[in-house]
């Protein structure tokens, strides 16, 4: 299991190398993924998210600077969606991540949604476990734009950051209603613009409507440019303070029970799906002449492929 | 490339001073467009760089754009510090303007394949296809 030292030893190709291992999810590497889990726990992982062009990438190098200046490693693992027709995706995070190369404190992953949601969830997990066991203090998760998808990888955070850009109008109230239940810490980027104040007043404002989460940590709004370095220190520092309210109100252990729940349920269903993907095309289109027939419809249809999932 | 997925990935990058990205991302496009994982790093960067993220990103194809004429000096150091990364499995390709004599020379390096301005997309497609495929699983 030279890959696992390689891992643990925090050797770049062998990090590289697992988590290629990881995202073609073959059996073959179940083993190794089991042995690198054991070693996990210490990291500190931030979700990032927020709308396409927000900023979230430029955001990711100026606080990954700023995580280094603070004498700590950090992991970026960047995800950027597949194309729904060939598969194919570009991934261009690492176009605003400069500055960051030569540094051995730094790893950077670019990664693929791979179309299915819990493949998302399951190979960027697995990076983020690699970077942890491999000693990375703090690994970054940079989500695809905001939409449904992306709610499995911010459950797999334990501080999540959602970032909003100004000048987005009216949109933004839509928008806002959903990040408001999963933002730890929102951030707003480009404040060097001239309406990024509107922005922060819509989000203070929104804060104040909601009654507070019970856990007592007050979600601050933070103004950022990456443009002129500023709101940057700041952002860390609240990163580290959610850390620490976590870690002395508890509720650390919930969030990573939380993690693994939603690790444990995404990998079952991912399974699921492979098994219905992979083995019954002839027991589907059969169905599907069925249910176009009429003779049986939808949900039986569905309880007949779980069955039959079920005797293999 | 992945045993699983099948899924190949490139990292595709322009070094040096040369600003001319229009090529390099019309490659992009027809790579994404066959199914391919594409990592594109932006104008301007060192080999270096590039190296660096070549091997984090754990790619099979490393392909530089280079339309500046400096080829010659670029390519040649790119193989060094793969070589001494010891990510030399990973393969290089070069696309851009070069003179015959140049591509010849860079074959013999250790370029895999050099790709000409007038390559269609799916001669670039089948290129990286067959390299990767006579590379074989990693």
């Amino acid at each position: 299991m030279d890959m696992v030292e390689d891992v643990l030893a925090g050797r770049v190709r062998g990090i590289a190398r697992m988590m290629s291992r990881a995202e073609a999810g073959g059996g073959d590497c179940r083993a190794a993924l089991a042995e690198i889990y054991r070693h996990t726990g210490r990291a500190h992982v931030v979700g990032l998210t927020g709308v396409p062009g927000s900023g979230k990438s430029t955001l990711a190098r100026v606080l990954a600077r700023a995580i280094r200046a603070s004498g700590r490693k950090v992991g970026i693992v960047a995800v950027d969606p597949s194309s729904p027709f060939s598969g194919g995706a570009i991934l261009g995070d690492r176009v605003r991540m400069t500055g960051l190369s030569g540094d051995p404190g730094v790893f950077i992953r670019s990664m693929a949604t791979h179309g299915a949601v819990g493949g998302l969830a399951r190979a960027s997990l697995d990076s983020v476990d690699i970077l942890d066991a491999a000693g990375f203090d703090i690994v970054v998760v940079e989500t695809v734009g905001v939409g449904q998808d992306e709610v499995d990888i911010l459950q797999a955070a334990h501080t999540v950051v959602v970032l909003s850009a100004p000048g987005l109008g009216d949109d933004i109230q839509a928008i806002k209603a959903g990040l408001l239940e999963i933002a730890d810490i929102h951030a707003v980027s480009k404040c060097d613009r001239a309406d990024a104040n509107r922005t922060l007043i819509d989000l203070k404002g929104m804060l104040t409507l909601g009654v507070a989460g019970g856990d007592g940590w007050q979600v601050p709004v933070l103004p950022t440019s990456a443009e002129n370095d500023e709101g940057i220190g700041d952002l860390l520092a609240a990163i580290d303070a959610h850390r620490a309210h976590l870690e002395d109100s508890g509720g650390i252990a919930l969030r990573r029970r939380r993690i693994a729940e939603t690790r444990i349920l995404g990998i079952a269903e991912d399974i699921v799906r492979t098994r219905f993907a992979g083995r019954h095309d002839g027991r589907l289109a059969g169905l599907l002449d069925r249910v176009m027939a009429r003779e049986v419809d939808p949900y039986a249809a569905a309880m007949d492929m779980l069955a039959a999932s079920r005797e293999d | 490339m992945s045993e699983k997925t099948g899924v190949i990935r490139v990292l595709l990058a322009k070094v040096g001073l040369d600003g001319h990205d229009r090529g390099v991302k019309v490659v992009a496009r027809c790579l994404r467009d066959a199914g391919m994982d594409v990592i594109y790093t932006g104008l301007h960067r060192t080999p270096e760089e590039v190296v660096d993220a070549a091997v984090q990103e754990d790619v099979d194809v490393l392909g530089v754009s280079l339309l500046s004429g400096a080829h010659m000096t670029i390519l040649p150091r790119m193989i060094d510090l793969l070589k001494k990364t010891d990510a030399d499995d990973i393969i290089l390709m070069a696309g851009g303007v070069m003179p015959d004599e140049d591509v010849a020379a860079l074959k013999k390096l250790g370029v895999g394949e050099v790709l000409l301005q007038d390559a269609p997309p799916e001669t670039i497609v089948g290129t990286v296809r067959r390299l990767v495929a006579e590379r074989g699983p990693r």
